[in-house]
């Protein structure tokens, strides 16, 4: 039995008389592919943002390694650790791929203004290692070759691994990715599937998948949360949630 | 052709409208009331040549536009040397430059030194607010706020208790940077549009309070004698005050106005490579890049642990105390300062100065700055004509060359591969 990294208890969202999320549970324990599905509208990025900090959760606890999250800053919850993606891709358009890269480690670097102006030897030792760190990752999804390339000039596809590879670079345990898949090719996707695998069997770290490819989250997910208008409706093994007559229903509808 | 037809009777017709306006039709005084005359037959005929002109330019755009695209343009990545090359001979060249920039005014007349002192004052401005405008793309219109700040800081302190130049020039940067830091907190929140209302009410709110304190700043009639930098306590001045000594008497030289003026220049020159170099290196440092990212993507910055409070605050603080410290040296050269020196125009022109030297790009505003002040004085004999070259020449920019003099290049960072 491996540790439980991201605990979720009753999280709630209100939008004055809208009820986004309703009681919804997650856990995510160590080297774990945990997704999200439910249909469009289902509160699932809601549920992202409140994770992460961009809304502040009505109710409800969020324990990240035992640490209590809910009430954080967006910049601090991402300090702790917990890192995600968009649903459309956030860049740094008009600096290079390796600049998106550099930004990204930024509280790991000497932000100190005077190290910063004589360019003392504290200062280029964290430099370099972010450089190092920036390499390392533009290489494990294969951007190497584009480094000083201006992203917004990426194609669509590359954007999306650079952005994964920049939240990688903050050196996070567990990993928010929101649609990582949406407009990507099968070869694409292939890639993406394998990078994920990658990032939890090589690398150690956690996800959390919110993806509508189904192929996709079947294939690779150790456990999947099904929510359905804000509220949870099954969770359990992508095989239980296959044949899970309430999922086919909320999917499909009452037929 | 019917496009561009309907176009040209568009544009005449507009012309016209403005041309009658404000050439064709002229307010006199008679007595008491206001007359209206109509001009002339030869102003007529101008005008009508105009309408004619504008007619079938835009009648003929598409043809006018090849003609010009025919015209080759000069390839100026071309003269610049290769990026190996250019590494190698980078610090020679701005070597020679720092020297040919010490050397010229002993040489050049006492007015264009003058000149050159103020177009040092600008470059600093411009480089300034290209922290806050270029770099962080927080838009701000009250930049000249801060300017005010700056120079009245030293004016104050050397009027009422008697501060050197050299002690003032940290205190009023610290103080313009403290505005700086006050006005940044109530609008981090803001963006764009809402941000340049503000900040224009600051740069306003600044300049009334001036124009109103009476009894501490002197009101609109300002600030005069305000004494001049002295070299480690020499004076630049005929005859030396108590307690002092002039330059003069000290090597045992005549007396000669311009060497104020020559001294004057040099501090600037200092300043700017001060300046120049402190903002070249933040540009490269984490805190530059992370103003950029902050314009390009708020909230990728936020879910990447970058605190966007402090970001914007540094941004704020840095560009004032720029301003802060051009405003000192401003209030030193004029010797007398008043509100008058800080109108919006003011802020206007640095902005154009950033806008038209290319956002971000340091070489740009330098050039940019050097265009604007030099092109007025330039354009002196056409005086009543001045503000409309200005405008004219914004609009040729915008339209040949919307990215600016000298776009922002990025910087290409070396990838050490095994």
């Amino acid at each position: 039995m491996s540790q439980l990294l991201l605990d979720v208890n009753e999280l709630t969202m209100r939008f004055g008389g809208l009820l986004a999320v309703n009681e919804v549970n997650l856990k995510v324990k160590n080297r774990q592919i945990v997704s999200i599905i439910g249909p469009n509208g289902a509160g699932k990025t809601t549920v992202f943002n409140c994770l992460s900090g961009f809304y502040i959760p009505t109710d409800g606890s969020v324990l990240f390694n035992g640490q209590q999250l809910a009430g954080l800053k967006d910049f601090q919850i991402s300090r702790k650790g917990l890192v995600r993606t968009f649903q459309h891709v956030r860049l740094f358009k008009r600096m290079t791929v390796i600049e998106n890269m550099l930004v990204a480690q930024h509280r790991h670097l000497n932000t100190n203004l005077f190290s910063g102006m004589f360019k003392t030897p504290a200062y280029r030792r964290l430099e370099k290692e972010a450089m190092d760190r920036a390499i390392y990752w533009l290489e494990e999804v294969n951007l190497l070759e584009h480094a000083n390339r201006e992203a917004g000039y990426l194609a669509y596809g590359q954007q999306r691994k650079l952005e994964i590879a920049r939240c990688m670079s903050t050196q996070p345990e567990l990993l928010l990715l929101d649609e990582p898949a949406a407009g990507l090719n099968p070869k694409e996707t292939k890639e993406l599937d394998e990078l994920i695998i990658r990032l939890r069997d090589e690398h150690e770290i956690s996800v959390l998948l919110i993806e509508h490819d189904m192929s996709l989250v079947m294939g690779i997910s150790d456990h999947i949360y099904v929510i359905a208008q804000g509220t949870p409706l099954a969770d359990g093994m992508p095989d239980e949630i296959k044949s899970n007559p309430e999922v086919i229903k909320a999917y499909l509808g009452e037929s | 052709m019917r496009r561009s037809l309907y176009n040209a009777i568009f544009a005449a017709g507009i012309t016209f409208v403005l041309t009658c306006l404000m050439l064709g039709v002229q307010l006199g005084a008679e007595g008491t009331t206001l007359t209206v005359t109509g001009a002339d037959a030869t102003r007529w005929t101008w005008i009508g040549i105009g309408i004619a002109a504008v007619f079938f330019v835009q009648l003929f755009s598409d043809k006018v536009d090849a003609f010009f695209g025919r015209i080759p343009k000069p390839n100026l990545a071309a003269l610049k040397p290769e990026e190996t090359k250019w590494r190698r001979i980078k610090p020679w060249a701005l070597a020679a430059l720092v020297v040919v920039m010490l050397v010229w005014p002993f040489m050049a007349s006492r007015g264009a030194v003058d000149l050159a002192t103020l177009t040092l004052i600008y470059i600093m401005l411009g480089l300034g607010l290209n922290i806050v405008v270029g770099l962080a793309g927080l838009l701000d219109l009250g930049y000249v706020a801060f300017y005010a700040v700056g120079a009245y800081t030293y004016a104050l302190l050397s009027e009422y208790f008697g501060f050197s130049f050299w002690a003032c020039l940290p205190i009023a940067a610290l103080l313009a940077a403290t505005f700086g830091f006050i006005l940044g907190f109530p609008v981090l929140r803001l963006r764009g549009d809402y941000l340049a209302i503000v900040t224009l009410g600051f740069g306003e709110i600044i300049r009334i309070l001036l124009n109103n304190w009476t009894d501490l700043t002197g009101g609109p009639n300002g600030i005069s004698g305000i004494e001049k930098p002295t070299l480690f306590g020499l004076e630049f001045s005929r005859r030396a005050s108590e307690g002092s000594q002039t330059f003069h008497e000290f090597f045992g030289i005549d007396y000669d106005s311009s060497q104020k003026v020559v001294f004057l220049y040099l501090i600037a020159v200092v300043l700017v490579c001060i300046v120049v170099y402190l903002i070249n290196r933040l540009m490269r440092m984490p805190i530059g890049r992370a103003w950029e990212a902050l314009r390009e993507d708020e909230i990728a910055c936020r879910s990447l642990g970058l605190n966007r409070t402090v970001i914007k605050l540094s941004a704020f603080t840095l560009g004032a105390s720029t301003a802060g410290f051009a405003g000192c040296f401003f209030a030193a050269r004029q010797g007398f300062i008043s509100p008058e020196s800080f109108i919006f125009i003011e802020s206007a022109i640095i902005l154009a100065i950033v806008v038209l030297g290319g956002m971000g790009s340091q070489v740009g505003v330098i050039c940019a700055a050097i265009v604007m002040t030099i092109l007025p004085e330039l354009a002196r004999e056409f005086s009543e004509y001045r503000m409309l070259m200005f405008g004219l020449l914004m609009v040729l920019m915008m339209r040949w060359r919307p990215q600016g003099l000298v776009p922002m290049k990025r910087p290409h960072l070396e990838l050490k591969q095994q």
